[in-house]
């Protein structure tokens, strides 16, 4: 068994930025359209896929050594839909305005291909410890994606933020209707990837000069 | 068989109307991934070829109809009677992903040609959302038996069609000249958002 032999923090940071699962991997795009026309609902479902998807991680890896191979997929999709209903009914008995929009949404972190992978992936190969950093790296990065997209989409669409007014005026409508939320990943992807390109140009950049001064 | 499903389900089967709206009402005015933006992930991951999106289209379908059918017997049958409702995602999910993999031997068997084409499908649909959302807003909005099949085959048409117009305009795109950053992903998903406001066009069609 291969263990990653990446510090903790290197793990969360790995989940945050270089894999980060909506800008980086594109996978798991469902809910970053669909609960993200508000702060509220973009910071619930994140809070709620950091849960599931540590849980799963530091259940997977403390099972890891009991789970037949071949029929591995089902005992995650059982363990995964048993940690997703915990948070759904938590959720509808004490959240019940958030619930209402976007329950649905909660229900469907069970077929996550995020959480499925990362169990897949890593956490049925590690220890417990490097298996919870990982899973929490992954679920805060997603949950900044999810603040990121909700963020622009409120401030743009309302004119709000957390249903507070900020800015009066005319907001752009088009930002909460369902088109915005398509438009508002596309380009934020655009730009983070203008972004990596430009950090990349400059360490390419730098490193050339180091040569040169050696 | 008229009168089994009748005998079955106890309602009326001639109730043509409600079942037509049904099936228009899922696949355009609420299209699963344009309106509710479910199974983004195969969205975006198999439009890249036309023919690819075909076969996941019918797969798909196929697929949706069967465990739509499946989970309401399920759900009013058993669940139901026992109480245990609280466990429906979970009893869904284990469903799908039994009938997916039976579907899957079964088809190996019987028709390996079929298979050799549509079986890579079938691996990827276990973990797609829509085809849980479709039992779970079945048992939402407490559909009879027809209801729940006409909204499985509207929400599977409905995804097809958003499938193969992607996949069209995509594979147009591969020539087009792009700034580089939002090669890829970035512009499908701009793509995506310009159909979508097209489709918000349907809003108001007809109300159920």
């Amino acid at each position: 068994m291969a263990y990653t032999n990446k510090s903790n923090w290197e793990l969360i940071k790995n989940g945050m930025f270089s894999e980060n699962t909506i800008f980086r991997m594109a996978i798991s795009l469902c809910p970053s359209i669909a609960v993200t026309n508000s702060l509220k609902n973009g910071f619930f479902m994140g809070v709620s896929v950091i849960f599931v998807q540590t849980m799963v991680n530091l259940t997977v890896s403390l099972i890891r050594n009991f789970i037949n191979p071949k029929i591995r997929i089902p005992i995650f999709m059982m363990i995964i839909a048993g940690y997703v209903s915990h948070i759904d009914m938590s959720m509808a008995a004490f959240a019940r305005p958030v619930y209402k929009q976007i329950g649905l949404y909660i229900q469907l972190i069970v077929a996550f291909a995020s959480i499925f992978a990362r169990a897949e992936v890593f956490a049925v190969k590690n220890k417990i410890i490097p298996s919870i950093a990982d899973g929490l790296g992954m679920g805060i990065g997603f949950f900044l994606a999810m603040m990121i997209i909700s963020f622009f989409r409120e401030l743009l669409g309302r004119g709000a933020l957390w249903g507070i007014p900020i800015v009066s005026g005319n907001p752009l409508l088009i930002m909460i209707l369902p088109a915005g939320g398509f438009f508002a990943v596309g380009l934020l992807m655009g730009f983070f990837n203008w972004v990596d390109a430009k950090i990349a140009e400059r360490k390419a950049a730098q490193e050339t000069t180091e040569k040169q001064a050696a | 068989m008229t009168f089994l499903i009748d005998k079955l389900t106890g309602e009326n089967i001639m109730d043509f109307d409600k079942l037509f709206q049904l099936v228009i009402a899922a696949s355009l005015i609420n299209n699963f991934v344009f309106t509710r933006f479910l199974g983004l992930c195969i969205f975006f991951g198999v439009s890249k070829k036309m023919e690819t999106a075909v076969g996941m289209s019918i797969t798909f379908t196929a697929v949706m109809v069967v465990s739509a059918a499946l989970s309401w017997v399920v759900f009013k049958y058993i669940m139901l009677p026992l109480d245990i409702t609280f466990l429906k995602i979970i009893v869904f999910i284990g469903i799908i992903a039994a009938f997916v993999q039976s579907a899957d031997t079964i088809m190996k068997k019987v028709s390996p040609s079929l298979y050799y084409k549509l079986g890579i499908y079938l691996a990827l649909i276990t973990t797609n959302c829509i085809i849980l959302a479709v039992p779970l807003i079945n048992s939402g909005e407490n559909y009879t038996f027809l209801e729940s099949m006409a909204f499985g085959v509207g929400s599977g048409l409905g995804f097809a069609l958003a499938l193969i117009i992607m996949a069209s305009i995509r594979e147009k795109l591969e020539l087009a000249d792009i700034p580089a950053p939002f090669k890829g992903m970035p512009i499908s998903f701009i793509i995506a958002g310009l159909i979508a406001l097209a489709f918000t066009g349907f809003s108001g069609l007809i109300t159920l």
